[in-house]
């Protein structure tokens, strides 16, 4: 999968327009956060729609750290300072494992508040979590409030180029990670007592499967990876504003995208991440990108009516009835 | 000291007065989620769809908001139940309803944000009511006729529907389909059926809620996701399906809202709600009133 990756690297670079990074980052963005969505969501059962929160953590991690290591003289005294210069300003990895870090706990925190309840409550809690971070955020000086914050992304990245193929190449190294996390699950224990979850958990609870420690699992995981994608994305914006963080489209597309695809499989966010991910920015440059929300939610409403395994599912019914014949 | 006693007891009333205007908001969920177990997060939308109704007529032909939205009930009605036979067949019957369903009402909520987008901007919208402005005053309290309007129509479309639902052999069928849904069914009663009402009655409380939410404040497009949290906070808190409950739990919240409001700062109030969900889904999951 890695050699895939760096093909596509190689591949996107060889025409050198740096557009393609730009519209390409956004989808490899999204392919992080369909399959972290799939996780906890396609694996369990449990509907996440506070993406936005997630990613917004991981965004909001790094624009606090990064503006810390701008006053850092100002902040802590003198004896210390030049012994944090030679830490801060923390270079991009470390951030995102940071942004990690921190929606890994957020998501823990959610989930053992209220997995224990039934899972629409879940459902609705991190709905409400998304509006309240963002309150948090908009009354927090520190981070820009509502006015936001401005990062400098450093002009060139040695060895690669331009900055932006840098994040493009970091963020194509998260999506591999989850991609490979997802698939791994899906074949190891812990994926067989997520399903048991899904499918019936009074019937996985009975029969041993623990499912509170199972579920804490999945969001932690979840909610780390949405906190990844989410860390760099100061440094590609370069002006983080709440709105923009919090943006819904995060929860829209997150969800769409592994419905649209298939949840059954880490095939399903990553084809409905390609194909919504691209609809979406031929959209927006075509027509309009309200137009292009519409699109995604009309898309969303009919694939969970009419085709609810998804595209991946379609395919597998398809295969399923030839070999039959 | 007195002034911040004053200024308390004016938070307070101006609290109550919000309260009975969420109990508005809320009464559909309480339908929905709570006694059905239809998790409606689009509910909001609805809401701001009857807002911009009220808005529309309200500017083309200065009819009263309030009445707009009387008319409007059976459209509401039977928009809910559309929605609600849809739902059936797609997810309900092939009992998928917890994921897809989510879903599907997610995809609802967003799609009608972006249709009032695209038609209406961002814009905020406002209607206009002789009761819009005036105040009343008892010594030191205020009663702004903008929030006293609303709260009182809010508390008569409550009553109505507690005595329709305790009262009639529909709400009762109602209330007893959100406890056994078969022992219904050897009643010979249709559970499809009186769930369709019951569905189309809770879209049907939003068409009042959105003509209430547009006179108390003004309106755009993305308000309603500010209500999600809010409505699934009260009708937790008030214990689901819980109509009384639902009451309490309005009242209460629009108390400490306000009372937040006045001494933090508006831009907290947000966040109050989710403390009372988090602290009432740790603490109390079954509510104030619940079973």
């Amino acid at each position: 999968m890695i050699a895939i990756a760096t093909g596509l690297f190689l591949l996107i670079r060889a025409p050198d327009v740096e557009y393609f990074f730009v519209a390409g980052y956004t989808i490899v963005q999204y392919v992080v956060l369909a399959t972290a969505w799939n996780i906890l969501g396609g694996y369990t059962g449990y509907v996440n729609f506070g993406s936005a929160a997630f990613f917004a953590m991981g965004a909001y991690s790094t624009v606090a750290l990064a503006t810390f290591a701008n006053q850092l003289d100002d902040l802590v005294p003198e004896s210390i300072a030049p012994l944090l210069h030679l830490v801060f300003p923390l270079s991009i990895p470390v951030l995102i494992v940071i942004g990690g870090l921190v929606s890994g706990v957020v998501g823990f925190g959610m989930g053992y508040l209220t997995l224990r309840l039934r899972g629409a409550f879940f459902a609705i809690a991190t709905l409400a979590l998304a509006v309240v971070l963002q309150t948090l955020v908009v009354n927090w000086e520190f981070v820009g409030g509502s006015g936001g914050a401005y990062v400098v992304r450093p002009g060139e990245f040695p060895g690669l180029g331009s900055y932006m193929q840098y994040l493009f190449a970091l963020m194509m190294g998260l999506a591999v990670l989850a991609l490979v996390t997802a698939r791994t699950i899906e074949r190891s224990r812990l994926g067989y007592g997520f399903a048991a979850i899904r499918d019936d958990e009074l019937a996985a609870e009975a029969s041993g499967v623990p499912t509170l420690r199972l579920k804490l699992i999945a969001t932690t995981l979840s909610g780390a990876l949405m906190g990844m994608a989410g860390a760099p994305f100061p440094y590609y914006i370069g002006y983080l504003q709440p709105q923009s963080a919090f943006g819904l489209e995060y929860a829209v597309n997150s969800i769409a995208m592994p419905m649209i695809g298939g949840t059954m499989s880490w095939v399903g966010p990553l084809v409905g991440t390609l194909l919504l991910g691209t609809l979406q920015q031929v959209a927006n440059v075509t027509i309009s990108s309200a137009v292009n929300l519409l699109l995604v939610g009309l898309l969303l409403i009919g694939f969970v009516i009419v085709a609810p395994n998804g595209i991946v599912g379609l395919v597998q019914d398809r295969l399923w009835t030839r070999s039959r014949k | 000291m007195e002034v911040s006693f004053d200024l308390l007891i004016g938070a307070i009333v101006a609290g109550l007065l919000l309260g009975g205007f969420y109990a508005a908001v809320t009464a559909g969920i309480s339908i929905s989620f709570g006694m059905l177990d239809i998790v409606n997060i689009a509910h909001p939308g609805f809401i701001i769809l009857g807002s911009y109704i009220a808005y529309i007529v309200n500017l083309e032909f200065g009819v009263d908001p309030v009445i707009v939205s009387v008319v409007m009930l059976p459209v509401f009605y039977l928009l809910g139940t559309a929605i609600y036979q849809v739902y059936y067949l797609s997810f309900e019957k092939r009992g998928q309803e917890s994921l897809r369903g989510l879903a599907f009402f997610f995809g609802v909520l967003f799609v009608t944000e972006v249709v009032l987008l695209l038609a209406f901007g961002v814009d905020y919208r406002y209607v206009e009511a002789p009761y819009i402005g005036p105040s009343l005053h008892f010594g030191p309290i205020d009663l702004p006729l903008r929030m006293l309007v609303p709260c009182l129509v809010a508390l008569t479309m409550f009553a109505a529907l507690q005595i329709f639902i305790t009262r009639t052999f529909i709400g009762r069928a109602i209330l007893a389909v959100s406890q056994d849904q078969f022992a219904l069914q050897l009643m010979a009663v249709d559970p499809v059926r009186i769930k369709r009402i019951a569905f189309g009655l809770s879209i049907a409380t939003a068409s009042v809620a959105g003509a209430l939410l547009i006179i108390i404040q003004p309106v755009e497009p993305s308000v309603g996701r500010e209500y999600i949290g809010r409505v699934f906070a009260i009708c937790v808190l008030g214990g689901l399906g819980s109509m009384p409950g639902t009451l309490i739990a309005a009242m209460l919240l629009g108390v400490v809202e306000s009372i937040t409001a006045t001494f933090y700062g508006p831009s907290w109030a947000p966040a109050i709600a989710f403390g009372f969900l988090l602290l009432t889904l740790a603490f109390r999951p079954s509510g104030l009133l619940g079973r």
